[in-house]
């Protein structure tokens, strides 16, 4: 009998299996409103959900300091972004604003289709899962700012400047060039 | 342990969202909001694979997930600064409008 019981423990999922589940729910229903949700306005608000259990999701696999930029950066970033785009263009705030256009059907399908054999091709596929317990100092934040100034040098001198260029390249192209 | 495909499996289905958002809407700005889907599909795999592979030690996925977040905060400054432009100049973000470029 207690056999019996430690295999009937052993088939139950674990409490990272079961946070997982509950994770990837919510972020699966916040895509799918992303996408269908007719209101303009209804998508932002789901792609903040989804951008949430995102981080969740960075959370679970042990990765603290990219589910922190996730919040900081698309939830408090990206996200108050296009919500003044949506505002700052013309009644995108009520009623149905954002109907698809004539492909929405064949994409529909053609995206169905490929869905279903990526996942097929996913399951079919023997995934190396190493899965190394992470013991203590072992990849943690300050490891990742030490990679940033040392092997990563050159692409993190890049990403500022590219981030300046962006910065002064957005404020040009939407500038009101009327108040001149 | 969660098995590395459920992972794999969720970013697919996210990507798919963002792409059919990308093909199928007609405003501006929801195509927009399909890509970020669509990179964060990306960033999970990345994430996925380097925590399942076997060295975690030497952080290449999030250096990689670091460097996308990065860009798609670039792509998405730039892009709604066009939007603004665009909605300035045409009074529509509607893309099946837009269609000076057509010969």
């Amino acid at each position: 009998m207690p056999a019996n019981l430690d295999e009937l423990i052993a088939q139950l999922p674990t409490f990272q299996q079961f946070m997982f589940v509950q994770v990837a729910l919510f972020t699966a229903v916040m895509a799918l409103l992303v996408v269908l949700a007719r209101n303009l306005f209804h998508n932002a608000l789901a792609l903040v959900g989804a951008l949430f259990g995102v981080a969740g999701l960075y959370a679970l696999l042990e990765a603290e300091f990219l589910a922190v930029s996730q919040v900081l950066i698309y939830v408090g970033g990206i996200s108050t972004l296009i919500t003044f785009a949506i505002m700052l263009t013309r009644g995108m705030m009520f009623g149905d604003t954002s109907p698809n256009n004539r492909q929405a059907g064949t994409a529909a399908i053609v995206i169905g289709t490929m869905f279903s054999v990526m996942a097929g091709f996913l399951l079919q596929v023997p995934w190396q899962e190493a899965y190394v317990e992470l013991g203590d100092g072992q990849a943690i934040i300050a490891n990742l700012g030490r990679l940033f100034v040392n092997e990563y040098l050159i692409p993190f001198e890049m990403m500022a400047l590219l981030l300046l260029v962006v910065l002064a390249g957005a404020i040009m192209l939407a500038r009101d060039h009327m108040i001149e | 342990m969660v098995p590395i495909t459920w992972y794999l499996i969720l970013a697919a289905f996210l990507f798919s969202c963002g792409l059919y958002a990308a093909l199928a809407r007609r405003n501006a700005i929801a195509v927009l909001i399909g890509v970020e889907l669509m990179l964060n599909a990306v960033n999970i795999n990345l994430i996925a694979f380097w925590r399942y592979g076997e060295n975690v030690e030497n952080l290449a996925g999030q250096m990689f997930s670091i460097f996308v977040i990065a860009i798609a905060a670039a792509e998405a400054a730039v892009g709604l600064a066009l939007i603004i432009s665009v909605y300035r100049n045409r009074k529509t973000v509607n893309l099946d409008e837009l269609d000076v470029l057509q010969g």
